[in-house]
């Protein structure tokens, strides 16, 4: 377990560095952007599926499908929209394929 | 186990660096792949966690939701993109929710700190998730209206007040599930729901950027009750790049956030804008206007979502370079909310194979068109609606806009004589210097092709 003020030591870094990250983003990407940090959180899949490996009665089970099903929705069509955006950005030195 | 952890990290890495690299348009594609990589890592080796059950079970949600946001993802048109963000941007809320409930139903915690931030990403996501659908629903045109009533924030703010009573409850009983659980969980989806509903069409891109970043925190709260890093630290990065995102575009569109959740759009001024436009609209046929662009010397194309509905941005770009043949410079000019979403635009335009470098941002173009022989306006309306820098009564008034009305000759390509998504006439049309040139976009960049050819 984290506890306590590691806990929040981690918090307040990882903030920084995703405040950092977009900091300098052209207007461009922000829609991919969105999208790909809506990706990123697609990682509530690991939870999901360590919520429901350890559910022991019916309803917990139950809950931790849906939960297991929503997040692998949420990584899968994260990446698939997120790609195929990113798929379209090239210079007009690099010509369509 | 410690090759469990050394997955997490690695994956935390990844996002990291994946969302670096997206932020820049050169490296873009290769962020996601890192990302990627990253999830591939750390979904692996989640299946080697000690004590763990329902493998199968497992295996068929993954499969199940996988499979299908895999479908709809590779489905969809680049115009619908917003919306299916929002969607899965709800799926993840949801499951951060659900984690929520299996724990409390459990209720086994090593703190009361641990059950206070399950509750809260539990309310958190609850609110995402609810909140995304009716964003998707609205996006996707099942539903129309905005539902405004007298009262609502009120109402909103006592459903809200209820669902925290109801997780204190929660907090302090140390949380056995039963019928507090149950209404807790309704309150905040309800909560989500009828938050959302009032908001408008056109504010819908920042409230599907604030529930993204509302998922990311509900995922890092989720990651402290499971002693996940993976999930805090993705999750953290999420909720605060996420927040910035949404005031970037709040910013962009000059609506604080505030006004955009607490006020339904339109219901606001309207009748302000009543002071008449003046003047006529003047009329130019195809071959008249084509001829215009083939000898001019500079363009620039101002682009809507008008634009993006008629699907004419292939014509467009075919058009561009038919002109570029003749000499002429084509730029594109793209107002930071053209389209449905800051940068949704640009996506479609690159859709259509227009390379970037070709595309401007308001800030680099705008000193640019007084040296512009032609405003080709496809589509757009309210960007380049002059009445947001000159009438203090216009609801759109302070709202930076692309300055097409300074360009030599304006034209206008748009379906009909009807006003734009907001509702507000546009002065622009009526300048001395604009010609009104009507029909579907599709068709309209067709015969311009056609009468270019002929020259």
């Amino acid at each position: 377990m984290i506890e306590g003020f590691t806990a929040l030591y981690i918090f307040m870094l990882a903030a920084f560095t995703g405040y950092e990250v977009i900091g300098r983003v052209p207007v461009i990407l922000h829609t991919p952007l969105m999208s790909g940090s809506n990706f990123v959180h697609g990682i509530v899949l690991v939870g999901a599926m360590v919520a429901m490996g350890h559910a022991s009665t019916d309803l917990e089970r139950f809950i931790g499908f849906l939960g297991v099903m929503l997040a692998a929705g949420n990584a899968v069509g994260g990446y698939v929209v997120t790609e195929r955006m990113l798929e379209m950005f090239k210079s007009s030195k690099e010509p369509a394929k | 186990m410690i090759l469990i952890q050394l997955s997490y990290f690695a994956a935390a890495v990844l996002f990291i660096l994946g969302l670096k690299r997206m932020s820049s348009p050169k490296t873009a594609r290769g962020g996601i792949v890192w990302a990627g990589a990253g999830m591939v890592v750390a979904t692996i080796a989640t299946f080697f966690m000690p004590d763990m059950h329902n493998y199968g079970l497992m295996l068929l949600a993954i499969l199940i939701g996988g499979g299908a946001a895999w479908y709809t993802g590779k489905k969809v048109a680049m115009t619908d993109m917003p919306q299916m963000i929002a969607i899965y941007n709800g799926m993840g809320g949801g499951a951060a929710a659900a984690i929520a409930a299996v724990e409390l139903l459990k209720g086994t915690f090593a703190s009361q700190s641990f059950l206070t931030l399950a509750v809260l990403g539990a309310l958190i996501g609850s609110v995402a998730f609810s909140g995304s659908m009716v964003a998707f629903a609205k996006l996707q045109g099942l539903m129309k209206k905005s539902f405004l009533f007298p009262g609502q924030q009120k109402i909103n703010m006592v459903v809200f007040a209820a669902a925290l009573v109801f997780g204190l409850i929660l907090i302090s009983s140390g949380s056995t599930g039963g019928f507090p659980l149950f209404m807790f969980f309704a309150l905040a989806l309800a909560f989500g729901i009828m938050m959302t509903l009032p908001i408008g069409g056109a504010d819908m891109p920042v409230v599907i950027s604030l529930y993204n970043a509302l998922t990311g925190l509900a995922v890092a709260f989720e990651g402290f009750v499971l002693g996940n890093a993976a999930m805090i630290i993705a999750g953290t990065v999420v909720g605060s790049a996420g927040t910035l995102l949404t005031q970037l575009m709040a910013r962009a569109m000059n609506r604080p956030i505030s006004n955009v959740l607490f006020s339904g759009f339109g219901a606001t001024g309207g009748e302000a804008s009543a002071e008449d436009a003046g003047g006529t609209m003047k009329e130019i046929d195809a071959s008249d206007a084509a001829v215009m662009m083939a000898y001019a010397s500079k363009v620039i194309i101002v682009p809507g979502y008008g634009m993006a509905v008629a699907q004419a941005q292939h014509k467009v770009w075919e058009f561009c370079k038919l002109l570029e043949e003749k000499g002429v410079t084509v730029k594109f000019a793209i107002h930071p909310v053209a389209g449905r979403m800051p940068g949704h635009m640009n996506v479609l335009l690159a859709e259509a194979g227009v390379p970037y470098d070709k595309i401007y941002d308001l800030e680099e173009i705008n000193a640019e068109f007084p040296t512009a022989d032609v405003a080709l306006i496809i589509g757009a309306n309210d960007v380049v609606n002059p009445v947001a820098r000159t009438d203090p009564n216009s609801p759109i008034y302070g709202m930076p806009i692309l300055d097409s009305d300074k360009a030599k000759n304006v034209i206008v390509v748009k379906r009909g004589r009807g006003t734009g998504f907001s509702g507000i006439e546009n002065a622009l049309f009526y300048l001395d210097n604009t010609r009104m040139l009507y029909g579907d976009g599709q068709e309209v960049a067709g015969k311009l092709i056609q009468e270019v050819k002929q020259l």
